[in-house]
């Protein structure tokens, strides 16, 4: 809750709860804390974890998020996107995509929230990009999983496949380090967003000398 | 209590129900047409899609009540679309209350759709609504349809076009953007929205 009002009053342009163990778990993310988060937060907020039905993701819009994203429950029943975007519209249903380079290209992973019950989906990301995008996704979160945690640089040559086939916002996640991997991956890679998590936990990045540093590199961004 | 919101069926009413909370104002949430032509202010919120919207605003004969309001009233987003008279998701007939027609927007290399993001208003014209605002002020979008500018535009929105992100017309006011997600300015246009 710290953090949410902290990084709201920094500038911060949406945030994103991922509650990863949720679906390794076999549950689905704890609404009252959605409640209290809606209740203090007044940006755009989508949370993730476990959301396996039409029931699970109005729980939580009910409770106050703007957005719900899936995942995992989304590799094992693709329909699930088709449902979510009929009730609610796709706008507010985001498809996230664990991905990483294998021998046979681009694969989605599941369950990466528990690293001893990640596996490959069996799918290839960018033809589940397109399938997403033809179910009702209308966003997706790309976290390359290679690049994750490392704080090297967002997978940008990835990203600037994935772009190609997707016609909704594409959000760049996993890699950030430095204030110079947020703006190639909006210059190089076509990112519409970025996401970050350990180097705004840290303090290695603030948001607000990273949006004025963007900005004087010609980036738009809120300030 | 300063407000109705009305329950159209869709979910995620309690961010805007918070908003208001935040500006110390209290709400209902209500389908019920006599309280709602009683309120003081009435919310027309959307999210999900037109047809669906608009059926059961017509089975609610909140579609026959909508139109007649004198208070003032705000439709926000999806809300704001279903004050026109059709729109092209699903082929609806809508309110009918503001004259003109609701478009798809088209994908274009950088300019994906839906529309998602924080945009600024373009000039706008003097409207309560939008007093003590600074031009240029940032709203946040989610949107994948839209009414081209026109003349009841109070501001604009640039995507690709001049877009309609507030419009008015006498006691009836809509936003294309969301307000309980619009940080400051949104906070302000929603207390604004509690003084008309």
């Amino acid at each position: 809750m710290e953090l949410a009002s902290r990084y709201r009053n920094e500038g911060a342009d949406e945030l994103v709860f991922y509650d990863i163990t949720a679906s390794p778990e076999g549950r689905s993310v704890d609404r009252r804390w959605v409640q209290r988060v809606a209740r203090v937060l007044d940006i755009p907020f989508c949370v993730a974890g476990g959301i396996r039905s039409v029931a699970d993701a109005e729980a939580v819009l009910n409770a106050g998020a703007e957005k719900i994203s899936v995942n995992s429950p989304a590799l094992a029943d693709p329909g699930l996107i088709d449902a979510l975007s009929r009730r609610f519209g796709s706008q507010c249903v985001v498809v996230g995509i664990d991905s990483r380079l294998t021998g046979q290209g681009y694969r989605a992973f599941q369950f990466t929230g528990d690293p001893g019950r990640t596996r490959e989906s069996g799918r290839d990301v960018l033809e589940w990009v397109r399938e997403a995008q033809q179910r009702g996704a209308g966003e997706i979160v790309l976290n390359c999983m290679g690049s994750d945690g490392v704080r090297r640089g967002y997978d940008i040559e990835q990203l600037h496949a994935v772009r190609q086939v997707c016609q909704v916002p594409l959000v760049a996640s996993g890699g950030a380090g430095e204030i110079a991997h947020f703006a190639a991956v909006f210059t190089e890679a076509g990112a519409d967003a970025a996401l970050a998590a350990s180097v705004f936990h840290s303090g290695a990045i603030t948001i607000p000398e990273l949006k004025r540093e963007l900005r004087s590199a010609g980036i738009e961004v809120r300030l | 209590m300063e407000a109705v919101i009305i329950d159209s069926g869709g979910a995620n009413l309690a961010s805007l129900q918070y908003a208001f909370e935040r500006q110390g104002a209290r709400t209902r949430v209500s389908a019920d047409a006599q309280e709602i032509a009683a309120a003081p202010r009435v919310v027309l919120p959307g999210v999900g899609c037109a047809a669906d919207a608009m059926e059961r605003l017509r089975r609610s004969g909140l579609a026959r009540l909508l139109p007649s309001l004198t208070q003032p009233v705000l439709g926000i987003c999806l809300g704001m679309q279903l004050l026109f008279e059709r729109s092209a998701e699903g082929a609806t007939e809508c309110l009918g209350v503001l004259p003109g027609e609701v478009r798809r927007l088209s994908a274009a290399p950088g300019r994906p759709v839906p529309h998602m993001g924080w945009n600024q208003l373009g000039p706008s014209r003097a409207d309560p609504l939008l007093a003590g605002l600074e031009p240029g002020a940032y709203f946040y979008f989610v949107h994948g349809y839209a009414v081209p500018a026109g003349e009841l535009t109070v501001a604009p929105v640039e995507y690709g076009e001049a877009l309609s992100a507030v419009v008015r017309w006498r006691n009836f006011w809509g936003v294309q953007f969301h307000p309980e997600r619009s940080a400051a300015s949104g906070a302000r246009l929603l207390g604004n929205f509690l003084t008309l």
